[in-house]
């Protein structure tokens, strides 16, 4: 844990004598705005983390002012400080339950409703290091059948069936998952269960569902056993993949590669959410797109705040922070620092409109 | 006249006050501490006990079905890990103490207490990076020609992530601990019981075993203890080398291990909230009693063997 602490301090500071250094020379990446000052705190997604990091240092670069906390805490655990009046916004890879919603917001004006917008959109890969193989397709039903131990072969013909001419070796299958309560297992599963329900049967949640397959600690410790074992397959950010070769999934008749652009495309394309309104602009990833210009292994993640602030002084910070991470410069940051995928301009004009009405 | 008799106890100067206070103090704060970290666990875990047990991540039936693997792979780990530290730390403790040329048995113990310097995330890095990948072959071997033993039964693990492989990391890791009180205990041998064996015609191998280990063998006990301490309550290792599942199994070298219960502390503290962080802490609750029932035996054979130590 200290560990992770330290590695958190030490890419904040790295961050910030990057950003610091490279403003010097070059424009301020955020726009100045005048005489911004105060303190903001956010709390939330661990997801969003090494975004945050990136969009706080460049944001107070720009404003020297202001002082923005994000403390990666996990996704329930910053919608309930959020809820509870423990932060000024929350970062969240799934959207708010009715149930908290209805609940209210203390830091909000009552009546004045809520706002919740995706900021982060990180595609999820399929790594895999298997001897002789350098390309891999994959359908949701094989990926299913493999991550919960039906299929225990490379050799295996359902695998096969997917990839003609590539020769696969008669090897046992490592599986990779999760050990640590993940938005990311989530959002692999929800893919797996709403493609091949029949094989996979649990419902999607952050911890992985199977005891099957090997576990690991955290996204570099998929990649880091996915990379030093042999005949293994994971998931984990795309971001992270590295050099390791990712499998293309099956998106209606053609196995599609993850790209930031599919990535995005699934996003804006994707129907609302149960609780979507005029300032929720939660969706509902379609998952089981057929578009071949879609990547539908997503992970979004959200910024959820208020429409009206109690503390009326905090509400113009907010709105200058979410405005800058939710805009195209804030986006470009995200996709060079964390890998994300940057989202459409339509979607990012439109989160722009509600984020200027806060007060 | 009279002559004042004097009193027949010592006159208390203000230093033996002072450092009796002192004493007493820091008597009291191990105790104030040990109290406050047990009151801080009984307090935090009673949500856990009491709530409807579905609500618990993973849905067990009850919360002794969801700590029962944690407590099982915790006691299995640290039981490995004493199986092979204790018999490497005695041997190195006898060959300093009592074969080695004094300046290499020096040398070597300075070593030995350096290894305890190294903090557990380097060795959970090297356990991860070099012997997880390197022992591969080893299990594999191991499980293609022994697999009808219950310990080794295939599957395989691909990656070497197995609780065979933390028990010997944290096996490296307690051996210096076990090893430096061993030593110490060794050298406190009487010189003459050891001369009297010589002098009767033992060898060198028969006086350790007539005076050294008996004289030791309290001294080695409580060395076992404090390294199984040390690996019941190892978490950073565990965290970063073991490929956990909620099951309880014996399996040496399969991708299913049991967790242990610190290990899993750390890996779902970061994400738990509501009910789960109590779950959490009530775990730690059962790694307490765990220690305190492991510890408390250990008292109890190091009493009953006094007797008979040649320590009196």
């Amino acid at each position: 844990m200290n560990f992770k602490r330290l590695g958190t301090i030490g890419a904040i500071a790295i961050a910030g004598s990057i950003v610091l250094s490279s403003c010097a020379a070059n424009e301020a990446p955020a726009e100045p705005t005048a005489s911004l000052s105060g303190t903001l705190v956010g709390a939330g997604s661990s997801a969003q983390g090494s975004a945050q990091e990136a969009w706080i240092a460049a944001f107070q670069t720009a404003n020297p002012d202001v002082n923005i906390t994000y403390d990666p805490t996990g996704s329930g655990a910053g919608r309930e400080t959020f809820i509870g009046g423990g932060s000024d916004f929350a970062g969240s890879d799934s959207a708010l339950k009715q149930e908290e919603i209805d609940g209210g917001f203390a830091a909000c004006v009552p009546g004045t409703g809520y706002i919740q917008v995706p900021d982060y959109i990180s595609p999820i890969a399929v790594i895999f290091n298997v001897d002789g193989v350098d390309k891999l397709n994959l359908d949701a039903a094989t990926l299913a059948k493999i991550f919960k131990g039906d299929i225990t072969s490379w050799d295996d013909p359902a695998i096969a069936a997917l990839n003609a001419g590539t020769t696969f070796p008669s090897a046992a299958i490592t599986a990779v998952h999760r050990s640590d309560d993940s938005g990311t297992t989530k959002n692999f599963a929800d893919y797996l269960f709403q493609n091949a329900p029949d094989v996979w049967t649990e419902k999607p949640a952050d911890p992985f569902p199977y005891a099957t397959g090997e576990a690991a600690q955290g996204t570099s410790g998929v990649v880091g056993a996915v990379t030093n074992g042999t005949n293994t397959i994971g998931y984990a950010d795309a971001s992270k993949a590295g050099a390791l070769g990712t499998a293309a999934i099956k998106v209606g008749d053609t196995f599609v590669n993850y790209t930031a652009e599919a990535a995005a495309a699934v996003v804006a394309d994707s129907p609302a959410g149960a609780t979507a309104g005029a300032t929720d602009l939660s969706i509902s990833i379609n998952r089981t797109t057929t578009d071949p210009t879609h990547y539908p292994l997503v992970l979004v993640s959200y910024l959820i705040a208020c429409n009206e602030y109690v503390k009326a002084d905090v509400a113009p910070l907010v709105a200058a922070y979410l405005g800058y991470v939710t805009s195209a410069d804030g986006q470009a940051e995200a996709a060079a620092s964390a890998g994300a995928a940057p989202m459409s301009a339509a979607l990012s004009d439109k989160i722009a409109a509600i984020i200027s009405a806060i007060k | 006249m009279t002559t004042v008799t004097p009193s027949p106890r010592a006159k208390l100067r203000p230093a033996d006050r002072i450092f009796s206070g002192a004493t007493v103090i820091a008597g009291s704060i191990i105790l104030a501490a040990l109290a406050a970290v047990a009151i801080f666990l009984l307090a935090q875990s009673v949500p856990a006990l009491v709530v409807d047990p579905a609500e618990l991540k993973g849905s067990p039936s009850s919360f002794w079905e969801y700590v029962a693997p944690l407590a099982f792979g915790t006691v299995w780990s640290a039981f490995l890990a004493l199986l092979m530290a204790l018999p490497i730390s005695l041997g190195i403790a006898l060959f300093i103490s009592h074969y080695a040329p004094r300046r290499v048995a020096q040398t070597l113990g300075y070593i030995i207490d350096l290894l305890a310097a190294v903090p557990s995330v380097v060795f959970g890095l090297w356990g991860i990076k070099i012997l997880a990948p390197a022992i591969v072959p080893l299990y594999t071997w191991l499980v293609d020609n022994a697999g009808w033993f219950p310990l080794f039964s295939p599957p395989v693990s691909g990656t070497g992530r197995t609780i065979l492989t933390v028990a010997i990391v944290l096996a490296v890791m307690i051996i210096p601990i076990i090893t430096a009180i061993c030593r110490e205990v060794f050298l406190q041998t009487p010189v003459l019981h050891e001369e009297a064996a010589l002098a009767l015609g033992a060898t060198r191998w028969e006086m350790i075993q007539m005076a050294v280990l008996p004289f030791g063998r309290p001294g080695i006990i409580s060395a076992a203890m404090l390294g199984l301490g040390r690996a019941l309550g190892e978490t950073m290792v565990v965290a970063m080398v073991l490929s956990p599942a909620v099951l309880i199994t014996f399996v040496l070298t399969g991708s299913q291990n049991s967790p242990t219960i610190a290990g899993n502390i750390a890996l779902n503290f970061p994400e738990a909230y509501g009910v789960n962080v109590n779950a959490l802490i009530a775990t730690g609750l059962i790694l307490f009693i765990i220690t305190l029932i492991i510890n408390s035996v250990a008292r109890f054979v190091i009493n009953r063997r006094k007797a008979f130590s040649g320590a009196n």
